[in-house]
């Protein structure tokens, strides 16, 4: 997600690396870098501006002469203001002390509210809730019906008044419909509006009066520029909001907008959008997301969202193959299979310390079809190949290209590049490498669970 | 300016004008505020074309040849050097074709609208196929995104405000049947153009990618020289990760050209003049609203004229 930011930032680090000491002329120069990568990020012009002298002032106060490693002392108060920045813990959502809870998205057009309803709906429902999404768009062709749809894929109750209605009194009526339905959670969908559009703007504002929602979500997308300031200061004075959903991060864009909006708003990021299925919803955690904009990598993240889908078991037992080093393609096909129940690859690998680093500078690009493809090639393989790639001669790979109907290069690929990932599995191990950095992030996991290794 | 110009750009005011933009402010300070051009002039002029998400290796290579312009043509005071800016940028904006390719065999016009998602592919369609139509060309549709939930019915919904026929599949249908199939009607119907919409993809999905490649390809296979033009949605919200959405959009597909949406908020869409510049795309019409008028074509003038008046 953040690659570019992340080895812009480590370009700027390493010159203060070398430098055994920190004196105010290279600190400049760092700091310059940090300021250019930021705006590059899209991080808004006037907060980049404050974020720098932030920096620059927490530096200065320290008595910079003892440091030992400049760098990291600079990647610490970085990485702390970034945090501050984006607002601290992470804050789970309000509920209502006594149901329904209401919660209505709002946002510009094209953020992805709708897509969003839907996957905070089965976020809700897996919570063992029972929302209700309510369909008050009534601007956008078939924007309702849509939500109809993502409410079918979710498997929750949705309901409307249609385009002829006044949004508010399908808002109004909602109420109802939640109790006689039995829902505990109202999520509303409203349209997306300008933030100069003063009568929309007062349309929301009604909806807001009459519903009083216990949160009030501004929907943006990752992708967003300098303007993520000005929409989100109005939206924000219009309405109190009470957090943010970013959106489209399974794309490349910096993110800088995170920055801006928790900056203008004062309000945390609650969630993540990150892929276009229901499921693709991730709560946000600021100290994770400073980690990977530092390029630190994600590994909490990653290790719950394992948690939740991969046998326990399965993870131990590769973990401890790794260790030994006497990991086998069979090895590799059986984490594949459990890391697709873990959603997108991609995104996975953003969270790995050291692997955005790595696949930026080796420009791999890693897609389902590309596991589906992997997948085949090694199915096409003997038990006695999976174990021992080393026999894979020729023949052997012309005969596996055929029966997998992958061309040959394509095995050749995949056996080099399962036979490095295995060197790099065993430095990583040992804690050495490219990831070895992490090291101390490791230590904070629960017993037991280790990175995905070779992901 | 023209009189034929000042219908366009009078509406971009009017739009602009919602709420005066920070853009608008600044530059006026800049320019006004300083008697004579010094280091502040070009530390002001930095933040307005960052914050205009020009990019920052665009605005600084735009300051770099202010300076030089200053230097070179003994630039005396703040106004000067904003005119050669609005030249710069009108020199930036003008190269290529900015409109659209119409088939010189007299055959339908098939145009591929692609973009990421919520850019405004769909609601373009229909503003573009109104556009069309008011120019006296018979015009059709084709709904080929047929992933997103209730894609098909909102093109459908667009078919009947603008009321002209739509191409349609299931929802879940291969899209690149659908442009087939489209393509295949537009010719039996002797239609003047085409309009194919397609579901936004990120452009790091590769798979999807490669669905539009497909998609593209399948429409040559039918009708050769098709499609004539295949048009990039670039929200004009989006910062600098436009510029790489552009770069891949563009490696993947022959992209003839850029329409910037939402020009009616505060984002000043600059991200569209480093494309232009970086990968020479022409923005092609700019979107101004929802309203079924609310497309115009472009014009580098009236663009530079309107981000800084």
């Amino acid at each position: 997600m953040f690659e570019s930011l992340s080895q812009r930032l480590e370009r700027a680090f390493k010159n203060l690396r070398g430098q055994g000491k920190l004196t105010e002329k290279n600190m400049k120069d760092s700091l310059r870098e940090i300021r250019m990568a930021l705006l590059e990020a899209d991080v808004n012009y006037k907060v980049v501006k404050q974020f720098i002298e932030d920096v620059q002032a927490a530096a200065v106060g320290q008595n910079v002469l003892e440091s030992i490693q400049p760098g990291q002392q600079i990647v610490k108060i970085v990485h702390d203001e970034l945090i501050r920045v984006m607002g601290g813990a992470n804050e789970p959502l309000r509920f209502a002390d006594a149901p329904p809870t209401v919660i209505m998205l709002v946002g510009l057009q094209g953020q992805g509210k709708t897509t969003t309803a839907g996957k905070l709906a089965l976020h809700l429902k897996k919570k063992g809730h029972r929302p209700l999404l309510v369909g008050a768009d009534v601007y956008r062709p078939a924007a309702i019906r849509q939500l109809e749809v993502v409410a079918q894929q979710a498997g929750v109750e949705s309901f409307s008044l249609g385009e002829q209605a006044d949004p508010v009194d399908t808002c109004l009526m909602s109420r109802g419909e939640a109790q006689m339905r039995n829902c505990d959670v109202i999520l509303l969908d409203t349209a997306g509006r300008l933030h100069v559009n003063e009568e929309m703007m007062a349309e929301v504002r009604r909806i807001h009066a009459q519903m009083k929602p216990h949160e009030i979500l501004f929907v943006a997308n990752a992708m967003t520029g300098q303007d993520a300031v000005n929409s989100a200061r109005q939206f924000n004075e219009a309405l109190p909001l009470t957090g943010v959903i970013l959106t489209q991060m399974d794309g490349d864009a910096r993110g800088g907008a995170a920055i801006s909006l928790t900056h203008v708003t004062g309000r945390p990021i609650k969630f993540v959008g990150t892929g276009e299925k229901l499921d693709a919803l991730d709560a946000f955690h600021p100290s994770r997301m400073a980690d990977q904009i530092l390029g630190m990598g994600d590994i909490v993240s990653l290790v719950e969202k394992a948690q939740e889908t991969v046998d326990q078991e399965k993870a131990l037992a590769f973990q401890e193959k790794a260790r030994k080093a006497n990991w086998d393609l069979e090895d590799f096909l059986g984490q594949m299979q459990q890391l697709k129940k873990m959603g997108s690859i991609s995104d996975l690998v953003t969270k790995i310390p050291g692997m955005s680093k790595m696949m930026g500078s080796a420009g791999m690009d890693l897609e389902e079809d590309e596991f589906r493809h992997m997948e085949a090639i090694i199915l096409s393989m003997t038990p006695k190949e999976r174990h021992n790639p080393k026999i894979i001669n020729g023949s052997r790979r012309r005969r596996i290209a055929d029966g997998s109907g992958m061309a040959l290069q394509d095995v050749n690929r995949l056996l080099k590049d399962f036979e490095q990932t295995r060197k790099m599995m065993k430095s990583m191990m040992k804690g050495k490498g490219p990831l070895g950095r992490a090291k101390g992030k490791r230590g904070k996991l629960p017993k037991g669970v280790g990175p995905f290794p070779g992901m | 300016m023209t009189q034929a110009n000042k219908g366009f750009l009078g509406r971009l005011r009017e739009q602009l004008g919602k709420t005066r933009s920070n853009l608008v402010d600044n530059v006026k300070r800049v320019f006004s505020g300083h008697t004579q051009i010094n280091d502040d002039v070009y530390d002001e002029l930095e933040e307005i074309l960052v914050e205009a998400d020009f990019g920052v290796e665009l605005s600084l290579a735009l300051v770099d040849e202010m300076r030089t312009a200053v230097r070179q043509r003994r630039l005396q005071n703040p106004d000067e050097l904003y005119a050669v800016l609005k030249e710069e940028l009108v020199a930036a904006l003008e190269p290529g074709d900015h409109t659209l390719r119409f088939a010189a065999d007299g055959g339908p016009h098939v145009t591929l609208v692609v973009g990421v998602n919520g850019s405004g592919k769909t609601t373009t369609i229909g503003k573009l196929a109104s556009h069309l139509k008011q120019q006296g060309k018979t015009v059709m549709l084709a709904a080929a995104d047929t992933f997103r939930a209730a894609a098909v019915e909102q093109l459908t919904i667009w078919s009947e405000r603008v009321d002209i026929p739509i191409i349609r599949h299931q929802d879940g249908a291969d899209p690149a049947a659908v442009a087939f199939d489209a393509t295949d009607a537009a010719i039996a119907r002797g239609i003047d153009c085409l309009l194919i919409d397609t579901a936004g993809r990120l452009h790091t999905k590769v798979n999807l990618m490669e669905e539009l490649r497909k998609i593209q390809r399948v429409i040559g296979k039918r009708y050769p020289e098709a499609p004539h033009d295949v048009l990039l949605v670039l929200d004009a919200t989006t910062g600098q990760n436009g510029l790489q959405q552009a770069k891949v959009f563009t490696e993947a597909l022959n992209v003839t050209g850029l329409i910037v949406t939402k020009l009616d908020g505060t984002a000043k869409g600059g991200v569209a003049v480093a494309i232009q510049r970086q990968l020479g795309i022409p923005i092609k019409y700019i979107g101004v609203g929802e309203g079924v008028e609310d497309l115009q074509p472009f014009s580098a003038v009236d663009y530079v004229e309107a981000i800084f008046t």
